[in-house]
């Protein structure tokens, strides 16, 4: 689904250049769910923003769902985004201004589907996240936690292959988050491809598989034992 | 995606309305102060006689010698813009063209039949019947006077559609009698609503004015020694008493020949210099025939119809719209950049540059209709301000005509548009990365 390969990253100035992936490797396949750990400044949100396309990479390879991204033009990679990608924000990133229907229906518009097509998803996903009465409520008027649902509800509705969630707890209570990563691992038993990213241990142990990232590069957790949290490999 | 665009633009003016009012605010009094002058300069320089302003020509010749060119005009170099009463005779029996008037204004003392009113005077035009086909002059009640009158020097006259219902109530008066300077004229015809803008027929006085109230055979005016109320310029021998004036080289009358066609042009144009010729072997003229003859829209421009001071303050206030979409440009580019977040959403969400491009640029045409509306409520007042500080000849400049909202609408939302454009780029350009990791 998602794999890249020497990848890396570098921020450039007149005189500095630095690097926030290098030689960067990873492979999610379909259906997994990998949580990406590791310290503030690491490059966990640099991979996510690759990964979701929304940020040029400098050099290796990044092969989403089959087709290699390099070169896409901006069109290309924003319909390969809608169509393919779910995102889920730390900070909801909900539109202040539109509705929770409205909110969903954003992703659903720039795909170009239909009024009705629109509106069967918009109930569906509302539906699947517990917010159905919910529709005409806007951000301000909803929990933190009713938030990342919608949140979660936008991201199902384009029936992504992926979902990118990026530390999706952070700013949640501790019920609030178990509640969300419950929902999480519900999807993912329904088989989405979910990559998450969070510093989090206890979140991550509830992925299938942990990577860690330090200083732009996957670190076998074998190998350098006193980085280990828990258990990499996740039942 | 247009609705949906629009949806958006609304809902985000809405969000702000402080900063909505102030680009509205800014693009509004740019729109009212540039349309207010544009309304104007229009006016003075539209073309009065659309229709036909390609095939009337105003004829001019070189009857006082290159060494008093500009003696009338203050320009080197040009040509008197009225004629002699020997050269409009000449002309005028040459029948050189498919129709030719010449004509001066004059004014009469208007005696009503009825005791109570008391006379009044009454401004006039002396002129030839060619003169109302030639200028597709309307009529309400009857028509022209006929060659025959022009040849009779016939008491007739032609009036207005205001002095037919000040003198006669609105009643059709073909075949009443007016007096005028204690003489009887019959009515023969009453015209109906016509006002060119400019007045091009006779630019001297009153160029925006109304047309005369009345309309007499020339030949009959001349009989009559009605004196020109106009511009009489002369050089040299200014004659004795009526006949010495007609003999002489004073420039008064003006003179105007329909040529339908680029031929017959050429034809007149030639015909003008072969008259300026003989006229010079005759011994009238000592120096090098010298004629021009220019349709009405060159006339309009030789005569400068619209002063440099309307075209100095149309620039200036058109430099004053600039200044105004700059400051609602900077407005915008605040108010855009302020919302980059939800910009990165969209694009996280696959929105493409160009479709964050469209939605704002909606939203400055938006802005654009808006400040559009209020500049033309402003523009009204503007116009208003006009109408009571100036003259009432300028009045007749000052109103608002569909084609100037439109002008107006389109100017707002064209020129926010363009000045969008850069607040557009760079929201189009908002980097989804940086703004999701800022949140």
């Amino acid at each position: 689904m998602l794999k890249m390969t020497h990848l890396s990253k570098a921020y450039r100035t007149e005189v500095v250049e630095t690097y926030a992936l290098r030689d960067f490797s990873i492979h999610v396949r379909e259906g997994e769910f990998v949580a990406v750990t590791g310290p503030s400044g690491s490059g966990k949100t640099t991979f996510l923003t690759i990964a979701g396309l929304l940020e040029e990479f400098s050099g290796g390879e990044y092969q989403l769902d089959g087709a290699d991204v390099r070169g896409l033009n901006d069109n290309q990679r924003s319909r390969l985004r809608n169509e393919k990608i779910g995102f889920i924000f730390q900070a909801f990133n909900l539109i202040a201004d539109l509705n929770v229907q409205d909110n969903i229906d954003v992703p659903l518009r720039y795909r170009g589907l239909n009024g009705a097509e629109r509106r069967r998803r918009i109930q569906e996903s509302l539906a699947r996240v517990g917010l159905s009465a919910r529709a005409r409520h806007y951000p301000a008027e909803l929990s933190g936690g009713q938030q990342q649902r919608v949140a979660i509800a936008r991201a199902l509705a384009g029936s992504p292959r992926l979902l990118l969630a990026d530390e999706p707890t952070g700013n949640l209570d501790t019920q609030m988050a178990r509640g969300v990563m419950d929902l999480l691992e519900e999807l993912h038993r329904d088989g989405a491809t979910i990559v998450m990213v969070t510093h989090d241990p206890e979140l991550a142990i509830r992925a299938q598989r942990e990577v860690h990232i330090v200083d732009g590069q996957v670190i076998d957790l074998a190998a350098h034992p006193r980085l280990i949290v828990g258990v990499q490999t996740h039942a | 995606m247009f609705n949906y665009y629009l949806r958006l633009a609304l809902r985000s003016l809405k969000r702000n309305v402080v900063l909505t009012a102030l680009m509205i605010a800014a693009i509004g009094v740019g729109i009212g102060a540039s349309m207010t002058t544009l309304t104007v300069f229009r006016a003075m320089a539209s073309d009065p006689i659309p229709q036909k302003s390609a095939q009337l020509f105003e004829p001019q010749i070189d009857n006082w010698g290159p060494l008093k060119h500009g003696e009338v005009t203050g320009e080197s170099g040009s040509l008197p813009e009225q004629i002699s009463y020997t050269d409009a005779m000449a002309w005028m029996n040459a029948h050189a063209a498919r129709r030719q008037t010449a004509m001066y204004a004059t004014s009469l003392a208007l005696t009503p039949s009825n005791p109570e009113v008391r006379p009044f005077q009454v401004p006039a035009r002396a002129t030839f019947t060619d003169f109302f086909p030639m200028f597709d002059v309307p009529f309400l009640f009857g028509g022209p006077w006929s060659a025959a009158d022009d040849a009779d020097h016939a008491d007739v006259v032609v009036i207005t559609r205001e002095l037919n219902d000040k003198v006669f109530g609105g009643a059709n008066s073909v075949g009443k009698t007016v007096n005028l300077d204690n003489h009887d004229y019959r009515v023969v015809g009453v015209v109906d609503r016509w006002e060119p803008v400019p007045r091009f027929y006779d630019l001297n006085n009153d160029k925006y004015g109304k047309p005369e109230d009345l309309f007499l055979p020339f030949t009959r005016a001349i009989d009559g020694q009605m004196m020109m109320w106009g511009n009489n310029n002369c050089s040299g021998d200014v004659g004795v008493g009526w006949e010495g004036h007609l003999r002489s080289e004073c420039v008064w009358l003006q003179f105007w020949a329909e040529l339908p066609t680029s031929a017959d042009a050429a034809r007149y144009r030639s015909y003008l210099n072969n008259y300026a010729a003989e006229q010079q072997r005759a011994g009238r003229f000592h120096w090098p025939p010298h004629t021009e003859l220019h349709d009405v829209r060159e006339w309009l421009v030789y005569q400068h119809a619209v002063s440099d001071e309307v075209r100095i303050l149309v620039l200036v206030s058109f430099s004053f719209l600039s200044v105004c979409l700059l400051n609602a440009m900077g407005l915008m580019l605040a108010k855009l950049l302020g919302r980059a977040g939800d910009i990165g959403v969209r694009r996280a969400l696959g929105a493409s540059r160009a479709a964050i491009f469209g939605q704002c640029l909606i939203e400055s045409a938006v802005i654009g209709l808006a400040g559009g509306l209020l500049g033309l409520a402003l523009t009204a007042l503007g116009l208003l301000g006009l109408r009571s500080l100036l003259s009432d000849e300028v009045n007749r400049l000052a109103h608002l005509s569909p084609v100037d909202v439109g002008i107006a609408v389109l100017l707002a939302i064209v020129a926010t548009t363009i000045a969008g454009l850069y607040p557009t780029w760079r929201a189009a350009h908002v980097q989804p990365a940086w703004q999701l990791k800022a949140q």
